[in-house]
């Protein structure tokens, strides 16, 4: 099936998500869609999907005008979509998530649960892939979810499929195989349409591709085009994919995990029997998928998981069972994985949010009163020194970009004398340019004799910060490698393979 | 590299440690502690009588009269064992099983009516049939909490659906003379209050609980008003409600101890019988039903495949408090026989503690409804007959069932992903 976006436009406000967006998807192609977090990729989708309504233009399949007025017209047209939060409910089995919405019923309305399983599995072995039915979903690895969304999109006899970066979510190894699936589909005719920012994923598997910028198609691509060339597209300007890193001068041993053990409320080991070090000077990465122990091992550290056992030591004083305030105040930076829960109050001005950790004294408490001056002071020295892009320091930081509101929180982490930064994704959902900026800052800080642990389930992160690399894998450590340790042995590490032949650090 | 390639969803679980929960032990410990003080130590002479049969029941079974005191020790000590047992599960690191914690239960509530009915009679049909009595408007408020909050929408407001529904129905069966037309006035009744609800909540997302509460209190100031300045003007044509009578089913109303219990009751009660087993069946294993629960678990993958989240809530509410509005007829039609102010009593309130205690289940919120029936009509039951227990603690009793029920016994219990979310669409 063909599909056409013709002059798409979506507005939020003042705001103009898609601006005159056309774009042309042959039948049998993979077309990618290329562009940074925030370029209007997924407003384009979900416009296309008939979640929003498009303010101009208009989508045509096979040459017909369509009018969408939910997801459900679209469906029924043969758009499916592969969310990238995926549309399962956990608590169902496979079959009710496959079912939903068009569900085979018997008399009365009683569900025809032996025709949803036979469903399932029919278009599980047209694909190889191996699922049970009856399985709940929220039991199953991501990389299996992923595939029970496909399946619930081609049950639909979706002819275009979306796939919304489907690749955030998975192993090198299952991104691997979601490009096997994706070149399935096209075999079989299906035509798609692959939102991504990651470069190489692009060149892998794309026969065309077109980038967004700010809301705008500012042209089409050929997969043969360098990483360089399709970056600086994306972001409009030339850009350092690699950031300058001298050689790490190390120290002693700062913070020293030994046989640390996290425990759930439901007994499961979240981060099982791991000891690492990370020594002044250096930056430790903890790599691997989401999900596999490193939120808990982060809060572990800050105090904030009630279950441990084992050692966690910074400059040799204990750390485990010290509250957060404890800790912070033992110079431990941190940056939270999830900056609008953890890093900052967005009802809160950025200077309010710049003094949020240091609300017990001096200088900016004096006898229970708030220095206001002060913190104008200082806000405003960190405003231009972080480059914050704010009207000014009383602006709410839920009204800040997301490069602009973790430079706050790096702003505040890095203003206190620290003897430990702890930065969890600490570039997640930031534009290129940002991740430049915080990226350089957090060498710096290594390089003026800090110990840094940054936790990440960006493989490139991983390998453009790290002087050593600890993998995680279902709690435990993997392994932990040099920083030049090639990605293909990494991502077979993140799968919870240590491969023999590599040396450990 | 290692020869063998792990294959990356190979679903492992994580590995686990055993977390010993002695929450269960610890609470059968002292009740076990308890039953020994109190049937045991404290034991009363005489001889505890039971009565077991009701004069029409097919095989008269002959009254029980048993020893006080030994009675309680035997009681007593079994459920020490039972206790002492739960100990040795635990120390193997498993959990409690449920049909020992109801067995305990059971024993326990055994020693404490022995103990109670010490040279006294306890008529073991009549403390049944009471129970059931009193659970009825609970279950019809349950169910009501099951539908909308398994839609995502909390159901404070049962109270209010239920007193709407009592006052409705009073008023147009006395009116029109029909307590079927009573009936369908009281499904209306709750209908509207939960439609005030689903308005505010859905489509002006008002904070639910909110929302709720303000409506309970207002049901309650508007029945509350109107019983004193125009119900009592002229009670005979506006507050005599005919009654159901009570339908005798044949052979099954005969069974000894159940028989009368389950099959000698009103209309309403054989109606829910109905309802719950409808909306069991409905919820799991219809197309209504996986709708439902997507909606309530997670709107936007519902939206995403079609559909209309909203919508659905704001019907499945409007379900509900017909339900609860038909539960609130058998305050007026089933037992009393006319509208008093507040004459739910709270009712309400503790059918939404037999949702959580029911976990969100048709059959378990059932099974909770009817455990607060028998507290409730035990201390009546208990009062009559001239308890030892001063009667302010009977009073209580209730409500520290439900406390113990939702607080310390329910254990993980998950309500529904978005329950008191509202959906918006951005």
């Amino acid at each position: 099936m063909k599909l056409e976006l013709k002059g798409i436009t979506k507005r939020f406000g003042a705001l103009v998500a898609n601006d005159h967006i056309s774009l042309v998807v042959e039948p049998g192609e993979i077309h990618c869609l290329l562009g940074e977090n925030g370029a209007g990729k997924s407003t384009l989708m979900n416009v296309l999907y008939g979640l929003y309504q498009a303010d101009e233009g208009e989508i045509l399949l096979d040459d017909v005008v369509q009018n969408f007025h939910g997801p459900g017209d679209a469906m029924a047209a043969g758009i499916g979509m592969v969310h990238q939060h995926f549309m399962l409910i956990p608590v169902f089995t496979v079959a009710e998530n496959v079912m939903l919405g068009h569900e085979p019923t018997s008399f009365g309305g009683r569900l025809n649960m032996a025709k949803a399983r036979e469903q399932v599995r029919e278009i599980s072995k047209r694909f190889g892939f191996d699922l049970d039915p009856d399985a709940i979903v929220g039991d199953l690895p991501v990389g299996v979810q992923q595939r029970v969304e496909i399946i619930k999109a081609l049950s639909r006899d979706a002819k275009v499929l979306v796939f919304d970066e489907p690749t955030a979510v998975l192993t090198p190894q299952e991104t691997d195989e979601l490009m096997v699936i994706m070149k399935q589909l096209r075999e079989a005719g299906t035509s798609i349409v692959f939102i991504t920012h990651k470069l190489r994923e692009v060149r892998e598997v794309a026969d065309t591709i077109t980038v967004i910028r700010l809301g705008k198609v500012v042209g089409e691509a050929s997969p043969t085009a360098s990483n360089e060339e399709l970056a600086s597209m994306m972001v409009g300007r030339a850009i350092e994919l690699t950031i300058e890193k001298g050689k790490a001068k190390l120290g002693e041993p700062a913070l020293v995990v030994n046989k640390l053990s996290v425990i759930d409320p439901i007994g499961q080991l979240v981060v099982n029997n791991i000891s690492f070090d990370v020594k002044e000077g250096e930056i430790v990465a903890i790599a691997g998928v989401q999900g596999n122990g490193q939120t808990e091992l982060v809060e572990a550290i800050m105090g904030l998981q009630p279950k441990v056992t084992g050692e966690i030591a910074l400059g040799g004083k204990s750390l485990v069972g010290r509250s957060v305030r404890e800790v912070l105040d033992a110079g431990v930076g941190f940056v939270p994985e999830d900056r609008n829960e953890d890093g900052l109050v967005s009802e809160f001005t950025i200077a309010e949010n710049l003094m949020l950790d240091r609300s017990t004294g001096e200088p900016f408490v004096k006898y229970g009163g708030l220095q206001l001056a002060v913190l104008a002071d200082f806000a405003e020295e960190k405003l231009t020194e972080f480059d914050i892009r704010a009207q000014g320091i009383a602006t709410h930081a839920g009204n800040l970009s997301g490069g602009n509101q973790q430079k706050v929180v790096l702003a505040r982490e890095l203003s206190r004398h620290l003897s430990l930064l702890v930065a969890a994704q600490p570039t997640r959902g930031l534009d290129v340019g940002s991740v430049e900026f915080v990226h350089t800052r957090i060498v710096e800080a290594r390089d003026s004799g800090v110990p840094v642990l940054v936790v990440s389930t960006e493989l490139d992160e991983v390998v453009a910060l790290a002087d050593r690399i600890a993998v995680m894998y279902r709690g435990g450590i993997v392994g932990i490698v040099p920083g030049d340790t090639p990605r293909d042995v990494l991502g077979l590490m993140m799968a919870g393979e240590m491969p023999t032949g590599g040396k450990a650090a | 590299m290692s020869s063998q390639t792990l294959h990356p969803s190979a679903g492992v679980a994580l590995e686990r440690t055993v977390v010993k929960n002695w929450k269960g032990p610890i609470a059968l410990s002292i009740f076990a502690a308890l039953s020994v003080l109190l049937f045991g130590v404290f034991a009363r002479p005489g001889t505890s009588h039971f009565r077991l049969s009701t004069s029409t029941d097919f095989v008269q079974l002959p009254q029980l009269d048993v020893p006080t005191t030994l009675t309680g020790w035997i009681l007593a000590i079994v459920t020490v064992l039972l206790a002492a047992w739960s100990v040795w599960i635990v120390s193997q690191s498993r959990r409690v099983p449920l049909w020992l914690t109801i067995g305990f239960a059971i024993v326990f509530m055994a020693g404490f009516l022995t103990w109670v009915a010490a040279d006294a009679l306890i008529p073991i049909p009549g403390l049944l049939i009471g129970a059931v009595s009193l659970s009825v408007p609970l279950i019809f408020g349950a169910m009501s909490g099951v539908i909308s909050e398994r839609s995502g929408v909390i159901n404070i407001a049962i109270e209010g659906q239920l007193l709407f529904g009592a006052f409705a129905s009073a008023v147009v069966a006395s009116m029109t003379g029909s307590p079927w037309a009573g009936l369908v006035a009281a499904m209306v009744a709750g209908t509207l209050v939960s439609f005030a609800l689903a308005a505010f909540a859905i489509k002006y997302i008002v904070d639910q609980i909110i929302v709720g509460v303000v409506l309970n209190v207002l049901v309650s100031g508007l029945t509350g008003f109107l019983y004193s300045k125009v119900l009592t003007e002229n009670p005979g044509f506006l507050n005599t409600p005919p009654r159901f009578d009570r339908i005798d089913i044949p052979i099954l109303g005969q069974i000894p101890i159940i028989g009368p219990v389950l099959f000698d009751q009103t209309i309403i009660v054989y109606f829910m019988y109905i309802v719950v087993a409808g909306v069991a069946y409905a919820l799991f294993r219809t197309r209504w039903g996986l709708r439902t629960r997507s909606v309530g678990e997670h709107p936007q993958a519902a939206d995403t495949v079609g559909i209309k989240v909203n919508l659905r809530r704001f019907w499945n509410v409007s379900l509900a408090g017909a339900i609860a509005g038909f539960g609130g007829a058998y305050f007026t039609l089933g037992s009393v026989g006319s509208f008093t102010k507040d004459m739910t009593a709270g009712a309400g309130f503790i059918a939404l503690a037999a949702v959580i205690f029911g976990r969100w289940d048709p059959i378990r919120a059932m099974l909770a409804g009817l455990l607060f029936g028998f507290a409730t009509n035990l201390q009546s039951v208990l009062g009559i007959i001239g308890s030892p227990v001063p009667s302010q603690f009977m009073l209580m009793l209730p409500y520290v069932v439900t406390i113990f029920a939702v607080a310390g016994l329910v254990g993980q219990s998950r309500p529904p992903a978005n329950d008191g979310k509202p959906y918006i669409k951005s």
